[in-house]
């Protein structure tokens, strides 16, 4: 194993203005009943962190939930940036936590940590058997990396070691067992994993 | 055995109970009273995963207005959250319902995976008392309970002590009680959970692998009411502790 988080990496449902789009006809229907007011997060435990080049076993399809990991260090300063793979077990009803859809071991594919790059430019590709089948921009973020930060902050203090992810795409691509995924982020370094069927 | 952890000299310490005082490793003896408690679990190298139930017991669940859950319904806590014995768990200024929640923690002792419900014990290292804060104003149905109703900063004391798997011998049989300023506001027994602990182990287990010191905390039954700042909160356990908590 590589690098790993020493903290907790929580990631942020709907933070893709097309995403939130898509859904915004939904959103004043059951269960929901309103669009979300604060950021909705969510935990990656550290049973799901996995290193370039790990085997990462799936009983399904799965989402390839490319986006960037904000390293938090002393007082809460972003310190670092690192490529990542939310990897996610489809779900169309976001009403309950997403543990087993997104907590799952090797669900969270971690790069090499890096000098922070300017997000909003930044862009990742994202391979399926060497076929590009996304590029993800964060052009179009709800809340970019410094007003989310400080809206999480307004509920909870993210530690030194701690991740907080930007957000994934819309339209996330699907990919099975046999597959081998790369995402390529240009300053943002690569990551290369294979998907392998569990066994039952 | 009874394991808790205490700020002394400025540095975590272990130390046991021994004749109703705290016995440092040193050999050192501390009153409870003069403790500073902190969680009863030991710092980990990597992100302590805390799973947490909703409505796992019947009588919660219907005051909830919700049906019992065919499988767990289950959250995720940071350790930014927890607190220890005796500390302060803030209300915000703005809110109008806060309330406690007792429950019995599991503290995992071996790393946990495809674990069978009949070995399940073989991977606990012990339990102890979590308490697990909801502020319902800032509750949304996404990902619900949401983190901003769950995880905000030590909002689930957790404590006093970790008390050895085996000084339990049916954690399945355990009567819960919360007091707010010494009346009984909550009562409850862990038989009535829906999802027991082995089973909890056997579920989460099936899918993620669980290490020594991960947390499962089991839900809470009926009887949660507001809190005001100034009220002392204890929530109790049978055979495994009183932890106390004051809202400030």
């Amino acid at each position: 194993m590589n690098w790993q988080p020493r903290g907790i990496v929580y990631g942020v449902l709907l933070n893709n203005q097309r995403e939130a789009d898509a859904l915004a006809p939904r959103m004043h229907e059951k269960p929901y009943q309103g669009s979300p007011r604060a950021p909705i997060l969510y935990v990656k435990t550290a049973n799901t962190f996995s290193a370039e080049g790990a085997w990462v076993r799936t009983p399904r399809p799965v989402e390839i939930g490319a986006t960037v990991g904000l390293v938090i260090g002393a007082g809460g300063a972003v310190v670092q940036h690192v490529l990542v793979n939310d990897w996610t077990l489809p779900h169309a009803n976001f009403f309950r936590p997403p543990v087993k859809f997104k907590c799952r071991d090797g669900f969270l594919g971690l790069g090499t940590p890096v000098a922070p790059v300017d997000i909003a430019t930044a862009s990742i590709d994202v391979l399926v058997n060497g076929e590009l089948r996304q590029t993800v921009r964060f052009d179009a973020l709800v809340r970019p990396p410094a007003r989310l930060l400080a809206d999480v902050a307004e509920f909870m203090t993210l530690r030194e070691g701690d991740v907080l992810l930007a957000g994934c795409d819309v339209a996330r691509p699907l990919a099975q067992a046999g597959d081998r995924v790369e995402l390529r982020g240009g300053a943002l370094g690569t990551l290369a994993q294979q998907l392998v069927e569990e066994d039952a | 055995m009874r394991h808790a952890r205490v700020l002394v000299d400025g540095k975590p310490q272990h130390a046991v109970e021994r004749d109703r005082a705290l016995l440092l490793d040193d050999g050192r003896v501390l009153a409870f009273d003069a403790a500073t408690w902190l969680p009863p679990v030991e710092p980990l190298e990597r992100a302590r995963t805390i799973l947490a139930l909703g409505l796992n017991y019947a009588d919660h669940a219907k005051e909830l207005a919700f049906k019992a859950p065919e499988e767990p319904l289950v959250f995720l806590k940071g350790e930014n959250a927890l607190t220890g014995h005796r500390q302060v768990t803030k209300r915000p200024a703005d809110v109008k319902f806060m309330h406690y929640e007792c429950e019995l923690a599991v503290v995992i002792g071996r790393t946990a995976r495809r674990v069978r419900r009949d070995a399940a014990y073989d991977f606990i290292a012990g339990y102890t008392v979590a308490n697990d804060y909801a502020i319902r104003d800032y509750l949304e149905n996404w990902y619900r309970p949401n983190l901003r109703v769950k995880n905000r900063d030590a909002t689930t004391p957790l404590g006093p002590f970790l008390v050895d798997r085996d000084d339990v011998p049916d954690p399945m049989a355990l009567q819960l009680q919360t007091t707010v300023n010494g009346e009984i506001t909550q009562l409850g027994n862990t038989k009535d959970m829906i999802f027991d602990v082995p089973f909890l182990v056997e579920y989460f287990s099936s899918f993620m692998t669980l290490q020594p010191g991960d947390l499962i905390l089991t839900g809470t039954p009926d009887g949660v009411v507001d809190c005001q700042v100034g009220d002392v909160v204890v929530t109790s356990i049978e055979r495994v502790g009183a932890l106390q908590n004051t809202i400030g």
